[in-house]
């Protein structure tokens, strides 16, 4: 609740500080509140208690991921003077909506209702399909933000028909109430409407996790999007959207989840499957980290299908990971897209001479992502596999670590393009807080990957 | 402690050494380093003797609820391979410097971690710290072959990248399905891998996952393909480090894990796959006739020779495996020794081409008695350090099968003839316009081939204490297997 409240707040005065016009004051005001929100979210820590009739409850699984949210959009943030450089128009109203999709996120990962669930995804979505469109210059801008805002209300229509259906069968929005249904009704069969409304909300949240086949609007999207929104895109969205199936599977199926595993397994097996494949034909970096989001979005329904009490734990380090390597890399591609144009492959030739911070942050996280030991991301697809083998979840397993060694022919294009081919020498121009923060998430994937008990015993 | 030791001290050395951008003080800071990580690992063997065949254990949990502990140790292999890796890194560090090489600070970082990444893998006995430390040497193996590499480098070195890091990918699956067949509450200890209770279903497939990754990493027939070109187009630092080191990882990874885990596999096919590495040994001899480069030519005659040691690892009786095990430190030593004559000869030469050369022998006499001496211990001539390994090997193997001891045994004795044959185009004859200003070797070239001929007469002649040491190790691999 505290971070709700304080986010809010934080929003109005961020939209206040744009009518006094004091431009040099946003950034720095919109961190210290983000730190705020993020001390006031842990404060929350071991509390359980659920508001207003069990429309959100506190609980340390909502605790733990909207602090990783707030964390991951403090990150954002800290790029954004870079990437604004160039603009003299005021920014308040793009830095405030920011702010409002991550409060939509944040309920996301309290609710306990499922009315509760569509208020916090349409929050996130509005604000995103405006942020998508917020570079209202480019055509791919315009672009992305109507195939997102097209695509994303007909989507949150399947969601809203899905919850009617539990809602009809059922009787109640609220999770325990609909897990009391469940187990009532698990002898005798459920009812084809309730299992109608299941597959249509599953359909509605793998659409804005961007699982295949409802992945389809992420490239583009995600390339028509200003990069440092694509950035937020890819993290805090899609791990706000994973923490939201993950509590309504984790509740509403308490141990029964054979009800809906195999269904979620199929669609896992698709999407790393898609995402890696299609991801070795992208021409740019930006298109390839939406694939690369997609087929992560893959493994971490796999942490979903090997449901057991360590899956919040793993999904949890595995989202952190994930965030801080794609943060990383969106940062990166901004540098690269200001000096050269465009992020296609060919831009990142012999960067390296050059810039060694930039290039070696860059191919930390590309090497996170694959899974190289000791980065974080290793031990994250390490938990994920060792759930899913534990279920016996073998098949699945396999695909996974296929689409990982796939996974190896495009991640490694930026770190070949960067390292071992030539250039006549370009020079990023990132200025000394960029550099420090850029170090400062290297050092996070560094230490996570070698002491990963810092974030793996918590919940 | 010491094994600790032995694995921070190179790790915090590359990490230094990273952030230094004077030229002369990297190279020489890495070569310090490796030195006193050498004199550490004598006195650790030390130690070793004299609390005779105890562990250094060292123990630290690290994922304790995931049954993950960070448990490294010494026995006889483990001390074997540690020592050839102490005693290699040095002399490749050595050997480099005099090569221009650019970016020094990252270079040098890459092979100390890389160092500290073999002693890790030798080392450690929780299987999943094992997985880790396997694939930190695959970075900046992959760095160093693709950034100071030569020709086609880039497409070269990924397909070494994508071959080894799949076949690891499948030992990481085998690993972790191992860990939950393990008695409860699991472990990734060795001794609970160990004990880990399979049905034969399973276990074919536990085996086949670790038979390819090791398999791809040493490279066994038919996984090879990525080794000649990877060899070629490396830098003569990283084909040391590949072909001296690296391709130790996989034979060391069969003895230690997979042979203990699944030897019931090797019992019930009845040398199935031993017929890979034997088909091997045969092709790779054949292939080598026709081969012209020098680095492409050592490259193959090592597929031949690492096949017939890892046919002595599975052939499941101590004296094989014993064998075996001396057979890899010969092997490192003799590859970076020809390895390291190469680089001489390329040097003087620009061309490693044997059609271009000849002659060589009578403008450097000093260099023609190295590369004798060290082409004699490879192609096993008794006194030398290859005629230890080879000898048990093929008594080990001609127990469990005649067939394959006699075909990979008069392999083996072949090619020693196209070595002999290689020798003498390269060194023999009348020089030629390639070779008329070859100069002979100076005192400091001659410092590491100094060192490596010792050893390969000291393994050759007084083998003993290297036997101790693979008697030791073997013997409980060997317990387990009974």
């Amino acid at each position: 609740m505290n971070s709700i409240i304080s986010l809010s707040v934080l929003g109005v005065l961020v939209l206040f500080l744009g009518i006094l016009k004091k431009k040099t004051w946003l950034l720095p005001f919109i961190l210290v509140g983000l730190m705020t929100s993020l001390v006031m979210t842990v404060l929350h820590w071991n509390m359980n208690r659920s508001l207003f009739h069990n429309m959100l409850i506190i609980d340390n699984t909502g605790v733990a991921f909207s602090a990783v949210m707030i964390f991951s959009t403090f990150l954002i943030f800290m790029f954004a003077a870079q990437y604004y450089r160039k603009v003299t128009r005021p920014l308040d109203d793009i830095y405030a909506i920011m702010i409002f999709a991550l409060i939509g996120a944040v309920l996301m990962s309290y609710f306990g209702n499922l009315i509760m669930l569509f208020i916090g995804i349409e929050t996130l979505s509005i604000a995103l399909y405006v942020l998508a469109g917020s570079h209202k210059e480019a055509i791919t801008s315009n672009e992305a933000t109507l195939k997102y805002f097209l695509l994303g209300s007909f989507l949150s229509g399947f969601l809203l028909f899905g919850i009617a259906l539990i809602y009809g069968s059922s009787g109640s929005f609220d999770l325990y109430a609909i897990h009391t249904y469940v187990v009532e009704h698990i002898h005798q069969g459920l009812p084809p409407m309730f299992k109608a409304g299941l597959f249509l909300l599953i359909i509605g949240l793998s659409f804005k996790i961007a699982i295949a086949p409802f992945h389809f609007w992420a490239p583009d999207v995600y390339e028509g999007t200003p990069t440092l929104l694509t950035a937020f895109m890819a993290s805090v969205v899609k791990t706000a959207s994973v923490v939201a199936m993950y509590r309504f599977f984790s509740i509403t199926f308490f141990g029964i989840h054979g009800v809906w595993e195999m269904t979620v397994a199929i669609l896992a097996g698709i999407t790393i499957v898609i995402g890696n494949v299609t991801g070795l034909y992208q021409p740019n970096l930006k298109r390839m980290l939406a694939y690369s989001s997609i087929s992560h979005s893959g493994y971490m329904m796999l942490a979903m299908v090997a449901f057991s009490g360590r899956t919040a734990n793993a999904l949890l380090f595995y989202a952190v990971a994930y965030s801080i390597a794609t943060i990383a890399a969106f940062a990166i591609l901004i540098l690269i897209r200001e000096a050269r144009g465009n992020d296609y492959f060919g831009s990142f030739n012999g960067i390296a001479k050059n810039n060694r911070i930039e290039a070696f942050t860059l191919a930390v996280a590309m090497l996170s992502l694959t899974g190289i030991p000791p980065l974080a991301g290793f031990i994250g697809k390490y938990f994920l596999f060792a759930a899913a083998i534990e279920q016996g979840w073998l098949w699945l397993v396999i695909i996974a670590i296929a689409g990982s060694a796939i996974s190896v022919g495009y991640y490694f294009k930026p770190i070949i393009a960067m390292y071992f081919r030539e250039d006549q020498g370009t020079i990023l121009q990132a200025g000394r807080p960029f550099k420090i923060s850029i170090l400062f998430l290297t050092i996070l994937t560094l230490l996570l990957g070698v002491l990963p008990f810092l974030l793996s015993g918590l919940i | 402690m010491l094994t600790l030791i032995l694995i921070l001290l190179p790790l915090l050395t590359a990490i230094g050494i990273f952030f230094i951008r004077e030229r002369r003080w990297v190279r020489n800071l890495a070569l310090a380093a490796a030195l006193i990580e050498f004199g550490i690992s004598i006195a650790a063997l030390i130690q070793y003797f004299l609390y005779c065949h105890c562990l250094l254990l060292f123990r630290l949990e690290w994922l304790a609820e995931y049954g993950i502990s960070l448990k490294f140790g010494m026995d006889g292999l483990s001390m074997l391979m540690t020592l050839l890796t102490t005693f290699l890194v040095p002399i490749v560090i050595y050997v480099s410097f005099g090569q221009k090489v650019v970016r020094p600070s990252s270079f040098y970082s890459l092979i100390i971690l890389m160092q500290a990444g073999l002693i890790g893998v030798f080392t450690s006995f929780d299987g999943m710290v094992f997985y880790i430390f396997w694939e930190l040497t695959l970075i900046p193996a992959y760095f160093i072959a693709g950034y100071w590499g030569g020709e086609n480098r880039i497409r070269i070195t990924l397909k070494f990248f994508a071959y080894t890091f799949s076949g690891s990918l499948l030992m990481l699956v085998a690993i972790i399905y191992l860990y939950f067949r393990t008695p409860l509450p699991h472990s990734f200890d060795h001794i609970w891998l160990y004990a880990s209770n399979l049905n034969p279903g399973e276990q074919i497939w536990v085996f086949l996952a670790f038979f390819i990754a090791f398999a791809i990493k040493v490279p066994v027939f038919p996984f090879h393909t990525w080794q000649p070109d990877t060899y070629v187009t490396a830098p003569y630092s990283g084909s040391m480090l590949l072909g001296g080191l690296m391709s130790k990882m996989g034979l060391f990874g069969m003895i230690r894990w997979m042979i203990p885990i699944t030897y019931s596999v090797l019992n019930r096919t009845d040398g199935l796959f031993i017929i890979f590495p034997v088909i091997g040994i045969v092709y790779a001899s054949l292939i080598v006739i026709r081969q012209d480069d020098l680095k492409r030519f050592i490259a193959y005659t090592s597929i031949a020779h690492l096949g017939l040691v890892a046919a002595g690892a599975m052939a499941l009786n101590a004296q094989a495996m014993q064998g075996a095990m001396i057979q890899m430190v010969s092997h490192g030593i003799n590859i970076v020794g020809l390895f390291i004559i190469i680089q001489y000869i390329e040097l003087r030469t620009k061309t490693t081409s044997i059609r271009e050369l000849g002659g060589i022998a009578l403008k450097a006499p000093r260099l023609a008695i190295f590369f004798m001496i060290i082409l004699l211990g490879s192609i096993a001539l008794p006194l030398t350090n290859g005629f230890v390994g080879e000898f048990l090997i093929l008594l080990g193997l001609f127990k469990y099968n005649v067939v394959f001891a006699a075909v990979s045994g008069l392999t083996i004795i072949f090619s020693a003839v196209y070595m002999l044959w290689m020798y003498q185009r390269v060194m023999l004859g009348n020089t030629n316009a390639v070779t008329e200003s070859f100069t002979d070797l100076s005192w400091k070239e001659m410092m590491p081939l100094i060192a490596i001929v010792i050893l390969v007469i000291w393994i050759g002649v007084f083998p003993g204490m290297f036997m101790k040491l693979a008697e030791n190790g073997v013997g409980q691999i060997i317990g387990v297997v009974r």
